[in-house]
């Protein structure tokens, strides 16, 4: 199953455990309608477009009010931690939370007791919480933007606003954050790290960066890096090369952007509608990618065959 | 000085620095974090004046002890990105934009605590003079922030009206 978890920023809301369900008026959970527009809601929307798109079982999404008070917080880490063994989880992914080293430290002991372990991608206070507490490592995806790539290469921060300002200033520098990130065992398996350049790392080392197409305006958007979440999560449910499943995502954020022809007060809801659409140019062009570097390298081969040299880019 | 929760040192930060005391909001000693906190650094010999202060305004300190070990002060350092008709101010993780002309508030975007998305629907379409300030709304560092980049689009906006 794939679990999706996070709060709502709407004071009371009870905590709901159920299918994600789309709607034009909003993502419904338990027959409570929530906007896309905001946080969470973004981010299980999309995984739901892309469940559908692909035809996917849609997402058990476990979500509970909270305006910043805790409460709906605690309620969602608890009823993770009850009921983990439940949900058979195969992939999860956590969003917006209040950052709780001890509720999150059991969460993840829980986990660790299940027969096998679940595909665990974090964002926002999930991830925080996540590097804060020192589990980092046992997580597979984080998707940081710049700021938290900054937080995430501080040894020493245990929030992003606690980044120490020589290495908030270091973000041209993307290579070294990431070598620190690894380093200093505050980065998962792999980072995504989004921004007007996105970069997929692993192990340390940047493995590829996209930049095209260019939309600077999503920046500036709420929620528009929910939606890369959003995709990945989905994505990485459907199975396949998780790197992959990071680069489609990536352009894929990429395409509905440019197909939405943002400007800085656009909301989500817009770029979320073209999604489908990104996709498949997305997939259409990495599989041309892949294609002519396949034929890139047959042209190699042929090279080395006939004794000449190569020079790479 | 430790609070219960991370509004009451954003509201003690805003009383304190108002009656003119010499304070720094710093993270709270280790055996008092939850990953989401913050704490504020006074001069122990104005304890007094201080401690009274808050009660005048109902805000109790959970704790006050003297410290030596090193800890770290949240960021409040800005950038801000030029869109034509936008400016955004990015604060550590969170940014706030700004229509030049009308001076709504047209997006929130970044941070990942639980108030974030609820401040953003509680100020965006706002002008920044009347949006509400995350200070007063926001319980959370990524209020904090928020917070530091909210006071700077001001800041901007007046420059750049003079």
């Amino acid at each position: 199953m794939l679990v999706l978890a996070g709060t709502i920023p709407i004071q009371g809301l009870p905590l709901l455990a159920g299918q994600g369900v789309l709607t034009p008026e909003g993502l419904v959970i338990n027959d409570h309608v929530l906007d896309k527009n905001r946080g969470t809601a973004a981010m299980m929307t999309t995984v739901a477009v892309v469940c559908k798109k692909y035809g996917l079982r849609p997402p058990l999404c476990v979500v509970a009010g909270d305006t910043g008070k805790r409460d709906g917080s605690s309620k969602v880490y608890a009823y993770l931690t009850e009921h983990l063994e439940e949900l058979h989880p195969e992939v999860m992914a956590f969003h917006y939370i209040m950052p709780d080293i001890v509720r999150n430290n059991r969460l993840v002991k829980a986990i660790k007791r299940l027969e096998r372990k679940p595909l665990l991608i974090a964002d926002a206070g999930s991830m925080y919480v996540a590097k804060a507490g020192g589990h980092a490592p046992y997580y597979d995806i984080f998707t940081p933007d710049m700021g938290e790539l900054a937080f995430l290469a501080d040894e020493k921060a245990d929030h992003p606003a606690y980044t120490r300002g020589f290495i908030w200033h270091m973000n041209q520098e993307v290579h070294e954050l990431v070598h620190r990130a690894y380093h200093w065992k505050n980065a998962a398996n792999i980072l995504f790290v989004k921004g007007s350049t996105d970069y997929i790392c692993r192990s340390g080392q940047v493995l590829t960066s996209i930049s095209q197409p260019s939309v600077p305006e999503l920046e500036a958007i709420g929620g528009t890096g929910d939606t890369i979440t959003g995709m990945l999560t989905a994505l990485a449910y459907r199975g396949g090369d998780l790197i992959e499943a990071c680069m489609i995502a990536a352009r894929a954020n990429r395409e509905a952007g440019s197909l939405a022809k943002p400007t800085p007060a656009t909301q989500v809801d817009k770029i979320i509608e073209c999604i489908p659409q990104a996709l498949h140019k997305a997939e259409t062009s990495l599989v041309e990618s892949l294609m002519e570097g396949a034929s890139r390298v047959q042209d190699s081969s042929a090279m080395v065959a006939n004794g000449e040299n190569i020079v790479t880019h | 000085m430790i609070f219960s929760n991370t509004s009451d040192v954003i509201k003690a930060e805003g009383v304190l620095k108002t009656a003119g005391y010499s304070i720094r909001v710093m993270s709270p000693p280790a055996q008092y974090r939850t990953g989401c906190d913050l704490a504020i650094d006074f001069p122990l010999v104005e304890q007094f004046g201080i401690v009274r202060c808050l009660k005048e305004e109902e805000i109790i300190p959970l704790d006050i002890l003297p410290l030596s070990e090193e800890r770290l002060e949240p960021l409040k350092i800005c950038r801000v990105t030029d869109f034509g008709d936008y400016l955004m101010i990015k604060a550590a993780n969170m940014k706030i934009t700004v229509h030049k002309i009308s001076r709504k508030i047209v997006n929130i975007s970044g941070g990942g605590c639980p108030d974030v998305p609820y401040l953003a629907s509680e100020m965006i379409g706002k002008r920044l003079s009347e949006a509400p300030s995350p200070r007063k709304l926001g319980y959370t560092l990524c209020a904090y922030s928020l917070n530091v980049a909210f006071d700077e689009a001001h800041r901007v906006m007046e420059e750049q009206s003079c």
